[in-house]
């Protein structure tokens, strides 16, 4: 069921939604968290959504998405309720933001968040240049940003690393955990020696492969080279050297990785890049400090080789469209 | 067995950290072997969890499986039933990059059970795969095949090596259930399992186990300070745990005749839940501390007499159910006229200061009003009402439900006030279902177990004290019923014999509608 409330207030949308819920049985209760999401007034909005009901099923949440239209307009709140089959396991409210509202969707926020549930912020696009100081983001226990989807992927890393604050995390980061599963498992296996250098292998911006190249040199702290690869490739090999010779993961084709370990056959296996809907469900799962991302993007400085490694002092320039 | 990320060597993998709670558990390389792959269950539940596991990269780079069976096969046709019991199954979407990987690794192996040459086959086939897919020596033998079976397929599996494991390999075994039909057949199949495999090695099935609502019991016991303080005798008037179906035998009754809903059911599936439910709080949660308490509220659990009262058993007749027309067992098709059971209750006491004088009834039965498994905590009354009778005519008892399966979540039953200007206090219900809708992030019974399996991770799997000390509680009953005539008929889709409900009503409670 969708329920448009053109030009109106919170108070009216909280109304809208007791009634709801009093004409047509239980909607909003079992929920475990409230998912803001803030993004432009753009096909972003129904994208996110979508995203968003899909890590719902996992997830039943109230799901906020802050639109931020024209500033120029005039002030005006225009909102829209979705609830049952069209929003997945959990309701979702768009609320569209016009005029100097627009810059004040805390306001809109705050009378809409579930009682005592924690709350995630999500910016699908564009992120504030400090997320924790962000009038949403301080609302929310955690806050999950996309790096890729900026203009400039590798600052976006650079202005992550200056301003993380527990409760951060990134898309970039989650894009990772099936190659990090894959090289943990790798070096499970005997023989047991000491990794002495590692090769990432990724394209020039492509923010996964920088905190891949963290993340092995937080844990392993043996030199770690980061190489680039063609544009849009995303990750393409992981290289560990080791004594009794080198454990490589190879995805040359963005679909198929091959570890290959001496004295071993060669070994394949799906590795697809990870579709949001699959990061965001991943996310929604722990709602504490990413201790291990943490590591993993401030170890990205100390990676050899990285374009704009050495770059300091980034202006949070992220404020154009999106890619 | 070993601490994640920690090898026998003392050595520590530095990519491995508890605080990393994103990286899933990959299993090392290995390969499974299944024998009776042609069943229900291999396809149904095994087969798909197989690919569903693939599909969310858990399974091993280079995973290998191979088929056993007496077909005139070869990898092709196997792999085809594979690739058709995936595609009609599976819970993750069939996708085709996924379903490349893993035929890679699909080999069959044609012969019977006595055929030597076919284990030896077999056995160049497994070594076969270590070379080429890196298996690693590490093998699994999922025995999908009745028990009368097994000390064959054993003796093969140790007259070929296949069971023997070199340094650091691993050879497992996965049984499914039934373990035997009473102690006695019990301890002779664990005598012929454990002939050949450490009993670290063996890995009993009871897919109840895998599933999310039944761990969860734990987490709602053990991380809450709402529930353990009254989860006694002082708060606890009794439990109601049922396992209903809402099919008849259909292509079972073979398999069924003789067996009946006691030992099919209650020996396994609602003694664990019991278990699970009426267990002390264990020290951690290692597969050790699990299972010793588990180990030890079995130990307390004894079956409350006279029998001819305190339990109850039935057979469904034809009738109507769900709006279908249903014939009665005796009309299913290989059903002989025996005294096989349909329905099954029994009464328990579990001889504890926590639990004593709270009985456990257990109960479950075929064709019965709608599929649903639960457990129900039955709270007392509250010693005083501060009400006018006529207020509290409505108010039942309080009750914590924990559903199981098909609707996976917890409710509460609690008296509320009657919206009204009169005071009028009636039982209302609330309702938690964490992930209302199955999708790709939750998680079938099977996978879970199967990759626990391949982990070595023991904790969801009952040892065999646990089967043995089942089967010495439930054998009295089952010699009991033997002495009788015919179990009380009941039509199909209503809720069991009358008997049950005389059993229940002697203890002065009665049978929550599920």
């Amino acid at each position: 069921m969708i329920v448009d409330l053109p030009s109106t207030t919170t108070s009216a949308v909280n109304h809208a939604l007791i009634d709801i819920r009093q004409r047509g049985g239980a909607v909003a209760l079992g929920r475990v968290l409230t998912l803001v999401i803030i993004t432009d007034d753009s096909v972003q909005v129904e994208q996110s959504i979508e995203a968003a009901n899909e890590a719902s099923k996992e997830h039943p949440c109230r799901v906020l998405v802050v639109a931020r239209g024209l500033k120029r307009a005039g002030t005006r709140l225009d909102a829209q309720i979705r609830v049952g089959g069209d929003a997945g396991a959990s309701d979702v409210l768009v609320l569209r933001l016009y005029g100097p509202l627009a810059d004040h969707g805390d306001s809109v926020v705050v009378p809409l968040l579930l009682p005592d549930c924690p709350v995630v912020a999500w910016w699908p696009g564009l992120a504030p240049p400090i997320p924790a100081q962000d009038p949403i983001g301080r609302l929310a226990q955690r806050r999950i940003t996309d790096a890729a989807a900026a203009p400039q992927p590798i600052k976006a890393l650079e202005s992550r690393r200056a301003a993380y604050a527990d409760g951060d995390t990134d898309l970039a980061w989650s894009r990772l955990t099936p190659w990090r599963a894959l090289l943990a498992a790798a070096l499970d296996l005997p023989p047991h020696e000491d990794v002495e250098a590692v090769t990432v292998t990724g394209a020039a911006d492509n923010p996964s492969a920088d905190l891949l190249a963290g993340w092995l040199r937080s844990r392993l702290q043996v030199p770690v080279r980061r190489r680039t690869s063609p544009p849009g490739g995303g990750i393409s090999s992981a290289v560990l050297e080791r004594r009794c010779g080198p454990v490589e993961l190879v995805r040359p084709d963005g679909k198929v990785g091959t570890l290959r370990q001496r004295g071993q056959p060669d070994r394949r296996m799906p590795l697809r890049r990870r579709p949001v809907r699959e990061c965001l469900t991943e996310e929604l799962r722990r709602l504490d400090p990413d201790e291990i991302y943490h590591a993993a993007l401030q170890a990205v400085t100390e990676v050899n080789g990285r374009r704009g490694g050495a770059a300091k002092g980034v202006r949070s320039g992220e404020s154009r469209g999106s890619p | 067995m070993n601490a994640p990320g920690r090898a026998s060597d003392g050595w520590v993998n530095p990519l491995l950290d508890d605080r990393d709670k994103r990286l899933p558990r990959i299993a090392g390389p290995c390969g499974v072997i299944v024998f009776g792959v042609t069943g229900d269950l291999s396809r149904k539940k095994l087969m798909p969890a197989i690919y569903d596991l693939a599909a969310r990269g858990l399974l091993p780079p280079g995973f290998a499986l191979v088929g056993f069976a007496r077909r005139e096969w070869d990898n092709e046709n196997f792999a085809e039933l594979v690739h058709d019991a995936v595609r009609e199954h599976a819970r993750t979407p069939f996708r085709e990059e996924i379903w490349a990987r893993l035929s890679e690794g699909i080999r069959f192996v044609p012969g019977s059970f006595d055929d030597d040459g076919a284990f030896d086959k077999l056995t160049s086939v497994v070594s076969d795969l270590d070379q080429e897919r890196g298996t690693g020596g590490n093998h699994a033998f999922y025995l999908s095949i009745p028990p009368a079976m097994f000390p064959v397929v054993l003796k093969q599996l140790a007259r070929t090596g296949l069971a023997t494991r070199d340094g650091d390999q691993w050879r497992r075994v996965v049984i499914e259930k039934p373990f035997g039909h009473d102690l006695r057949s019990a301890r002779e199949l664990n005598e012929i399992v454990s002939d050949v495999f450490s009993e670290e090695s063996v890995f009993r099935i009871d897919h109840y186990l895998g599933k999310e609502t039944v761990q969860n019991i734990l987490a709602l016991r053990f991380a809450n300070q709402l529930y353990e303080p009254i989860w006694n005798s002082n708060y606890v008037d009794h439990v109601q745990i049922t396992m209903a179906e809402d099919i008849g035998l259909a292509g079972r009754a073979g398999y069924y005749d003789g067996i009946g809903a006691a030992r099919d059911v209650i020996q396994n599936h609602l003694l664990q839940l019991l278990a699970l439910t009426a267990m002390e709080e264990p020290l951690c949660f290692s597969p050790e501390s699990l299972r010793g308490e588990k180990i030890k509220v079995l130990s307390a659990t004894k079956l409350v007499e006279p029998l001819d009262e305190t339990t109850a058993r039935g057979r469904y007749t034809a009738g109507w159910q769900g709006g279908t027309k249903v014939i009665g067992v005796l009309e299913e098709p290989g059903f002989q006229d025996s005294t096989t059971e349909t329905f099954a209750a029994v009464t328990l006491n579990v001889d504890t200061r926590r639990w004593a004088g709270v009985p456990f009834f257990l109960r479950t039965g075929k064709r019965l009003g709608r599929r649903v498994t639960e457990v129900a905590v039955i709270f007392k009354r509250a010693p005083h009402l501060p009400f006018e009778k006529t207020m509290t005519t409505e108010l039942g008892q309080n009750a914590l439900v924990i559903g199981i399966q098909p609707d996976e979540g917890v409710t509460i039953r609690f008296g509320s006030k009657v919206p009204g200007t009169a005071m009028e206090v009636r039982d209302v219900t609330m309702d938690f279902r964490y992930g209302t809708a199955f999708t790709e992030s939750s998680p079938e019974a099977y996978e879970r177990l199967l990759l626990d399996v391949l982990l070595g991770a023991p904790s969801l799997f009952p040892v065999n004290a646990e089967v043995e000390l089942s089967w010495a509680i439930l054998d009295p009953v089952l010699e009991h019923w033997a002495k009788q005539d015919r179990p009380e008929p009941y039509a199909a889709g209503t809720w069991g014999p009358s008997g049950a409900d005389r059993m229940i009503a002697g203890a002065g409670r009665a049978w929550r509608r599920p």
